[in-house]
């Protein structure tokens, strides 16, 4: 309950800042602000596994990729040069295939959003755990090389496969229909619409992680991250613990995948790009590591000013300073530099009190 | 069938013998000590028992259940807790929060249940913070209960690990140099714990070089040398064993 409340005023800066662009005439920006909501998803999931649990990973973008593109290519790739077949027909008995016509007036036969969405999901949570249960037996720079491995993977596939559209990608995916009357698409008139479903899907998101992380799990996560030997020696089995929380943040990776990409209508491969991996992980390092709240607002802000074009061409240098300052100056985060303290230090005036501690 | 019977336990690492055939027992209720000079083989031998390496051959049965070949957290489900001698805080989380850790084997909600708050996890973590809260005040640290484990003082730490491990409801407790580190006045105070937890009806067997603490607390003592027993019996004996003086004070 306490979880909820701490979301409502985050609730109402998200209708604030629609008034607001209403009011000013600014509601391009609520397109940013839907991009920037998704992309946020994946790192709220990649703050419980690198700042909660302790491992890090450099392929996240694999498994957004992996969401994406799947749900892309189902609701896209006509079956019908596979009619007949046991699996279509089984889908089409199952009334989970639609059929229409494309661009060219040609007949079409998908999967729905619906079921792609489940599979395209499904699907990354199983390479999660059939990466998962390897890699993570190993620690620190191993893990990182390992995954980072993982999105090199996925990236050269999706660049490689036909059926992903090599370097063009995919595109033309169609609106995916959550409710009647409430879809996921880039349409200009369902820009509002899809501005609140893409911040009721963060919200969500966080408050069950938040959840997590105050609970019996979250307890034993951060334990590992403390001393993987005592939370051993106390009944955790860290392996598995390990693992599902790989799996968790793989499956927020993937459904922010899937809807951003229904949103933006296509997908390219530069989102499965190893420096878009880099990206997340250096906004969960601005943003504390172990502070779901600061991944948040990190992952919002500096997700829409690359969106907004601010760094222009420097977009990815931006974020490899990013980490490096970071890394320098505030390891624990930016939100745990204490301003007074450090204007003391910076003022000669160091006076060495508790009063300075956050 | 005793309580724990360590049988034959040997361990090499490469050409090195750390610890040789070494058996004992250990009874219920009892505080039982192993000592030995260092590089006696005393934490091999513990971390043989819980899991945390293999043993090369031998056997250890805690309750009737051989617990070679098992994983620590596995051993740690079958009512055995440890410390370490270099305290292994959860840096980053509180006293109160370090010790609820402990609770993880007494209960189960997973990740869904967590995750969406079921109401039949509300219960459970109203226990494991009522339990909790109430093992820092059995070790008389309740006070520092929301502050950072990582920042209390060496002997708090201690009393923090302690509960921890309490918080377990172990059957045995596995002590590693309980006072490493301590000064004679926190030595004695963890001594005046441990037998506390004892008159819990929680079995005790603890490594220790303080040899004031463990003539004082100690039902039986076990003399390691070199990876082999050399000596076992009760306290008052074991001071007056000429081989045990040998090894502690030299040779005459």
């Amino acid at each position: 309950m306490k979880k909820l409340l701490s979301i409502l005023p985050l609730l109402a800066v998200v209708i604030g800042v629609h008034l607001l662009t209403s009011a000013t005439d600014t509601m391009y920006y609520l397109t940013q602000m839907t991009m920037s909501a998704y992309y946020s998803l994946l790192i709220i999931g990649l703050c419980v596994l690198m700042g909660y649990a302790g491992q890090i990973s450099l392929g996240h973008a694999g498994f957004f990729a992996i969401g994406g593109y799947l749900s892309a290519a189902l609701t896209t790739r006509s079956l019908i040069p596979y009619q007949g077949t046991t699996l279509v027909s089984l889908l089409d008995s199952a009334g989970l295939l639609l059929s229409g016509h494309d661009l060219y007036g040609e007949a079409l036969l998908v999967v729905t959003p619906w079921a792609a969405c489940i599979i395209a999901v499904l699907t990354a949570a199983c390479i999660a755990v059939v990466i998962g249960i390897p890699v993570l037996k190993l620690k620190g720079h191993y893990l990182a090389m390992a995954t980072l491995g993982f999105g090199i993977i996925i990236y050269r596939l999706a660049l490689a496969m036909e059926y992903f559209g090599e370097a063009d990608g995919i595109s033309e995916v169609p609106a995916f229909v959550l409710l009647p009357g409430v879809s996921v698409s880039g349409n200009f008139s369902d820009r509002v619409q899809n501005y609140y479903i893409a911040w009721v899907l963060l919200l969500i998101g966080m408050v069950l992680l938040l959840n997590l992380i105050d609970s019996r799990v979250g307890r034993a996560l951060r334990g590992i991250h403390g001393s993987d030997e005592a939370a051993d020696a106390m009944g955790v089995n860290t392996a598995r613990f390990k693992l599902q929380t790989f799996v968790l943040s793989a499956v927020f990776a993937a459904i922010a995948g899937v809807f951003l990409t229904h949103y933006n209508g296509g997908i390219g491969p530069s989102e499965a790009g190893v420096m878009k991996s880099v990206r997340y992980v250096a906004i969960v390092a601005v943003g504390g590591m172990a502070h779901l709240w600061g991944a948040l607002l990190m992952g919002i802000v500096l997700n829409f000013l690359s969106l907004r074009g601010i760094f222009g061409s420097y977009d990815d240098a931006v974020f490899g300073l990013i980490l490096i300052v970071i890394m320098l100056f505030a390891p624990n985060g930016i939100l745990s530099i204490n301003v007074r303290h450090r204007l003391r230090q910076l003022l000669g005036r160091g006076k060495q009190d508790r009063a300075g501690e956050v | 069938m005793a309580f724990l019977e360590i049988k034959q336990l040997h361990k090499r690492f490469g050409g090195l013998h750390a610890v040789k055939d070494v058996s004992f027992q250990v009874e219920p209720g009892q505080i039982k000590a192993v000592i030995g000079p260092n590089g006696a083989g005393k934490t091999t031998l513990f971390n043989m028992i819980s899991g945390t390496f293999p043993a090369t051959s031998g056997s250890v049965t805690f309750q009737g259940r051989e617990l070679l070949g098992k994983k620590p957290f596995q051993v740690a489900t079958l009512g055995m807790a440890r410390t370490y001698q270099n305290i292994k805080m959860f840096s980053g989380m509180t006293a109160l929060e370090n010790v609820m850790v402990g609770r993880h084997v007494q209960s189960n909600a997973g990740f869904l249940a967590s995750m969406f708050r079921m109401p039949r996890t509300w219960k459970e973590e109203r226990d494991i913070r009522d339990k909790s809260m109430e093992l820092l005040g059995l070790l008389e640290i309740e006070e520092h209960a929301h502050i950072d484990a990582a920042s209390l003082a060496f002997g708090q730490q201690r009393a923090v690990e302690l509960a921890r491990a309490l918080a377990m409801e172990p059957t045995l407790l596995l002590l590693d140099e309980p006072a490493a580190g301590l000064n004679i006045y926190e030595t004695a105070e963890v001594g005046r714990l441990i037998t506390k937890i004892r008159d819990l009806g929680i079995t005790v067997l603890l490594v220790e070089h303080d040899m004031s603490l463990v003539m004082d607390i100690s039902d039986e003592i076990v003399v390691l040398c070199f990876g082999e027993k050399i000596a076992e019996d009760v306290p008052t004996a074991i001071q007056q064993d000429p081989e045990v003086i040998k090894i502690y004070l030299g040779e005459e």
